[in-house]
């Protein structure tokens, strides 16, 4: 397994995550970079599909960063995104996914260590894990 | 409005069984509102379906249309130029809608993707309450507003039955007693004569129990 | 047509009446059901022959109330609203009537989720309330439920209904009882009698309405045998209220047993003192050898002829 290079994609939040990341670079934290970091306005933004189209796209691994409880910008986003992961992680699973291929973190723009703690403890996970199941099976063209 | 929950994937899958052209359909009413069979959920159900087949090494195509009311002839048409080639569609309807769509579209294969519930509403957060049990004879105006057929465990009509613990249903203590709260609110508004009426046994013929539903509209004209 | 009512007449010469009560097993042998029977006959003025009780499918209490007829035992069929519609009620106490059952007792039953098929659809087609009306139709005005006629051989039947004073408010359930009164009902046995106090305050406002002028009550009471069963009764039992120092005094006892006994004798002594009570209720619940004792050590054997 040690030639598998998991794909990995990090939402994170502009006001949090997003700016911990930027923190990491200038601080010249290592971590993998299978992490590919998507910035979002918040995280409660972030739609169940996009989540779900992360993954049939090739992710093998998501995860969300935002906010520390009670710093969102919106007072509530995190919350929601929390919510909305612990929903996918049962959808997944009903897919026949493992739910840990998605997770959620809260962090401060100020956590820039944090944050390429958490990049490195999900590739470890995901790289334990292995490629997600449905990427060896090609994904046919949709019927829209 | 109509209130439905989702099937496990696993029933759904199973009985698509080797369909591989699948459409999911969405409905806008009742299952939308409840947030078990509007357009998101479709988009969910699609990539559930497809990430489940794709799992077992089996790609299948699939995609999603939205239609406003599938109990309505009317929205069922405009999508007939999607169902071309579809071995089956996914229907994110109440039981109605999904008969109209099967019955709008002869050859089509329609799988139930909801489990149909009750009519009722929402009482909290998470949690919906049924309020009707489309008996077609209503009596609210005897008991206070409060439905003893639908919210009575035994649908009785003259009164709580012996089981009643404290003011909760014997046969679950979240639920509270009707009749208990019926006589409360008649007694309240000062018409307790209501609830010593004696009240005949019921005509479940205009509900259920009297074969299909059908209502013929004289008043109404087009 | 055989003869009218024994618990009836027992009743109206004003004799303090006797029930008990007797679940039919859960197969078609019989044989210990009626031992149970020869054991009480004579002390009993009547013998309940529960509806499928809880919920759990056992042998009819149609076909349970013959057998005990022909041990010569008066049975009162009970029936209940939960498992047949009004067509096959009317049908069985056509039938009931027929072979000569005379005393019925109304009741909406345990809601099938208690039982052992707890996905039955359940029928409550009617309420014990009017199930109890549909029966005084058949004597008084000799109709069905839907009116037609019965043109021969009305059934004239001793209508009895329950009444659980322990349950929700309590004016409530007097009104409840005053309404299955004007439906028809002749007597009442109520729910088991473990809170006097409560009991005490429901036949004081029975008797403010009259109520015990116009039908007769029978007072429920159950035989304890341990504290576990007191406990069970308690927790598990929908609408049974058991006081602490009953199970208090089960606990402290070195017989619980006897000890059971002994507060069923007094429950039967203090409702018997009670203004308006007609009547007890024995339900042993599988201890019917007891009943005998009961009966004979409250003053209440020899039952009147």
């Amino acid at each position: 397994m040690s030639s598998f290079k998991p794909k990995i994609i990090a939402f994170c939040c502009y006001n949090c995550a997003y700016a911990a990341a930027d923190l990491a670079g200038t601080m010249r934290l290592q971590y993998d970079p299978c992490v590919s970091v998507i910035g979002v306005p918040c995280t409660g933004a972030i739609d169940l599909t996009t989540v779900l189209t992360a993954f049939e796209e090739g992710a093998d691994g998501v995860f969300i960063a935002g906010c520390l409880k009670g710093e969102c910008h919106y007072k509530v986003g995190n919350l929601r995104a929390l919510e909305r992961v612990k929903y996918l992680k049962r959808v997944l699973s009903e897919a026949g996914i493992d739910g840990d291929r998605l997770e959620m973190y809260f962090l401060s723009a100020a956590m820039g260590s944090r944050f390429a703690e958490i990049a490195k403890e999900m590739t470890d996970r995901i790289r334990g894990m292995g490629p997600l199941p449905l990427n060896g099976c090609p994904e046919e063209g949709e019927g829209k | 409005m109509i209130v439905a929950e989702r099937k496990p994937l696993a029933e759904i899958v199973a009985a698509l069984g080797k369909c591989r052209k699948v459409l999911v359909v969405s409905c806008s009413g009742c299952t939308a509102v409840c947030f078990t069979g509007g357009a998101k959920q479709a988009e969910v159900l699609a990539s559930s379906i497809r990430m489940h087949y794709r799992v077992a090494g089996v790609p299948v195509n699939t995609g999603t249309v939205a239609v406003t009311r599938q109990c309505d002839r009317e929205f069922l048409q405009p999508i007939e130029h999607r169902l071309t080639g579809v071995d089956a569609v996914v229907s994110l309807a109440c039981g109605v809608g999904v008969q109209f769509l099967a019955e709008a579209f002869a050859d089509l294969w329609v799988v139930p993707a909801l489990n149909t519930r009750f009519a009722g509403g929402r009482v909290g957060t998470t949690l919906w309450e049924e309020r009707c049990r489309m008996c077609g004879d209503c009596i609210l105006h005897l008991t206070g507003g409060i439905c003893p057929v639908t919210r009575c465990s035994k649908s009785l009509l003259n009164g709580p039955c012996g089981g009643a613990a404290g003011e909760h249903c014997e046969i679950d203590s979240s639920i509270p007693c009707a009749w208990i709260h019926i006589y409360e609110r008649l007694k309240r508004a000062g018409r307790l004569e209501l609830w010593q009426k004696l009240q005949q046994p019921k005509d479940w013929s205009r509900g259920n129990a009297g074969g299909l539903g059908r209502l013929a509209r004289e008043d109404y004209s087009e | 047509m055989k003869a009218g009512s024994r618990l009836k007449q027992v009743l109206q010469k004003g004799h303090f009446a006797v029930t008990c009560e007797m679940g039919p097993p859960k197969s078609a042998q019989i044989q210990g059901m009626l031992a149970k029977a020869r054991a009480v006959k004579g002390y009993v003025d009547a013998v309940n022959v529960t509806d499928c009780q809880s919920a759990v499918v056992r042998l009819s209490s149609l076909a349970g109330a013959v057998h005990l007829l022909r041990e010569g035992l008066e049975p009162v069929l009970q029936v209940t609203c939960r498992d047949r519609n009004r067509i096959a009620i009317q049908s069985d106490l056509l039938g009931a009537y027929s072979l000569g059952i005379r005393n019925v007792l109304c009741l909406t039953g345990d809601h099938q989720r208690f039982g052992n098929h707890p996905t039955a659809k359940g029928v409550f087609d009617l309420d014990s309330v009017q199930l109890v009306n549909i029966v005084k139709g058949f004597s008084e005005r000799r109709i069905f439920a839907n009116g037609e006629p019965i043109k021969e051989g009305a059934p004239d039947y001793f209508i009895g209904a329950v009444e659980n004073p322990f349950s929700g408010p309590l004016e409530l359930r007097v009104l409840r009882l005053e309404k299955k009164i004007r439906a028809g009902a002749a007597f009442i046995q109520t729910q088991a009698v473990f809170d006097l106090e409560r009991f005490k305050r429901f036949m004081s406002l029975v008797r403010d309405r009259g109520l015990d002028e116009k039908c007769f009550i029978l007072a429920g009471v159950i035989p304890p045998k341990s504290e576990r069963a007191a406990i069970f009764m308690r927790d598990k039992v929908p609408g049974i209220s058991v006081p602490d120092d009953i199970v208090t005094r089960l606990r402290n006892a070195a017989d619980p047993k006897q000890e059971g006994i002994r507060i069923a004798k007094e429950l039967i002594s203090a409702v018997q003192s009670i203004e308006g009570v007609s009547g007890v209720h024995i339900m042993a619940i599988g201890w019917e050898e007891v009943v005998p004792q009961l009966v004979s050590e409250t003053g209440l054997y020899p039952r009147p002829a």
